[in-house]
């Protein structure tokens, strides 16, 4: 028993070692979920983020029809690569509506002239104000939202085909 | 040899293709507000709030473009007043305990303040052993 406990500060250290070297040499990298699901739409009110398009406040969602806000950007690739699944969503008859980070008229309008506009609204969010409100931590999340305001669901990164199904059945659920 | 020089001159004015905006940094994101006291304490909270962009940095110290616009966020909100532990709970609210590097004392993290106590405790134990025995030689 003895001459098997003097190993033991070994173990221990190699143990430490092996635990500390693998956070070094691959550090965690967690996403980080709005803590917001089940609640309330957080209040807002913001400008159009792009001319000729309406902007987006919190009373206007909250109009008894489940939802999805999105949380894009011009300037984000993946926004790119989710536009088609947000058109074929917004086909089928589900509201839409954006909110635009640190985005300017000018990208915003070229972006969604190059990409397809699936938005009954954007807001534009100069400060990212709304975003952190919402508890998003990059673009693109969209936001599944019920009829009474309450946010479902968080999706975050972009929209692949495989996740639509999902996404109408929780908006089926969200009524 | 020229080759090597061409490709360090290539890298030392080659721009990054970066996924940031082209918007202007918010209001306050890199400058200190007036009052000094304000800033002190604006200070001292963006020092332990996390970026969530780069993780395991600051807000404070985080160069990404959410971690300006929190700072932003934090100084304004100070500047009208709010005391920083409402901002911090504000920011949990969205984010998870996660977002502070200032953890709260609940039935997941009390060993990080117990286990210093048992493990001096322990410390403590073994040196009077020895010592115990040290004095009866």
């Amino acid at each position: 028993m003895r001459r098997l406990l003097i190993w033991a500060p070994l173990a221990l250290f190699i143990a430490f070692f092996v635990v500390f070297a693998s956070g070094l040499i691959s550090p965690e990298s967690k996403t980080i979920r709005s803590q917001l699901i089940g609640k309330p739409m957080p209040t807002f009110a913001l400008a159009p983020g792009v001319p000729g398009k309406p902007g987006l406040s919190s009373a206007e969602l909250a109009n008894g029809k489940p939802h999805l806000v999105n949380v894009f950007a011009s300037w984000c690739i993946p926004c790119i690569a989710e536009a088609p699944q947000l058109e074929q969503l917004a086909q089928a008859g589900v509201p839409i509506y954006g909110v635009a980070i640190r985005d300017r008229p000018e990208d915003l309008a070229r972006f969604l002239a190059r990409n397809g506009d699936p938005y009954r609204a954007i807001g534009g969010d100069p400060n990212s104000s709304v975003q952190i409100a919402l508890g998003s931590s990059g673009v693109p999340e969209t936001f599944i939202v019920d009829g009474k305001g309450i946010i479902r669901h968080q999706h975050i990164g972009d929209i692949q085909p495989q996740d639509v199904p999902g996404i109408m059945s929780a908006l089926g659920a969200a009524k | 040899m020229r080759k090597a020089a061409l490709a360090a001159l290539l890298l030392a004015t080659a721009s990054p293709l970066l996924a940031d905006s082209l918007m202007p940094a918010a209001p306050y994101t890199n400058e200190q507000l007036p009052d000094p006291k304000q800033e002190a304490a604006a200070k001292h909270l963006m020092e332990s709030l996390r970026c969530l962009v780069c993780q395991g940095q600051s807000i404070a110290d985080s160069d990404a473009e959410m971690a300006g616009d929190m700072r932003s966020l934090v100084r304004t909100r100070i500047q009208k007043g709010e005391k920083p532990e409402d901002i911090r709970k504000w920011l949990i609210e969205r984010y998870g305990d996660w977002v502070s590097y200032n953890p709260p004392l609940d039935a997941l993290t009390w060993p990080l303040w117990v286990m210093p106590i048992l493990f001096l405790g322990i410390g403590v134990w073994i040196v009077s052993g020895r010592l115990k025995r040290r004095n009866r030689k």
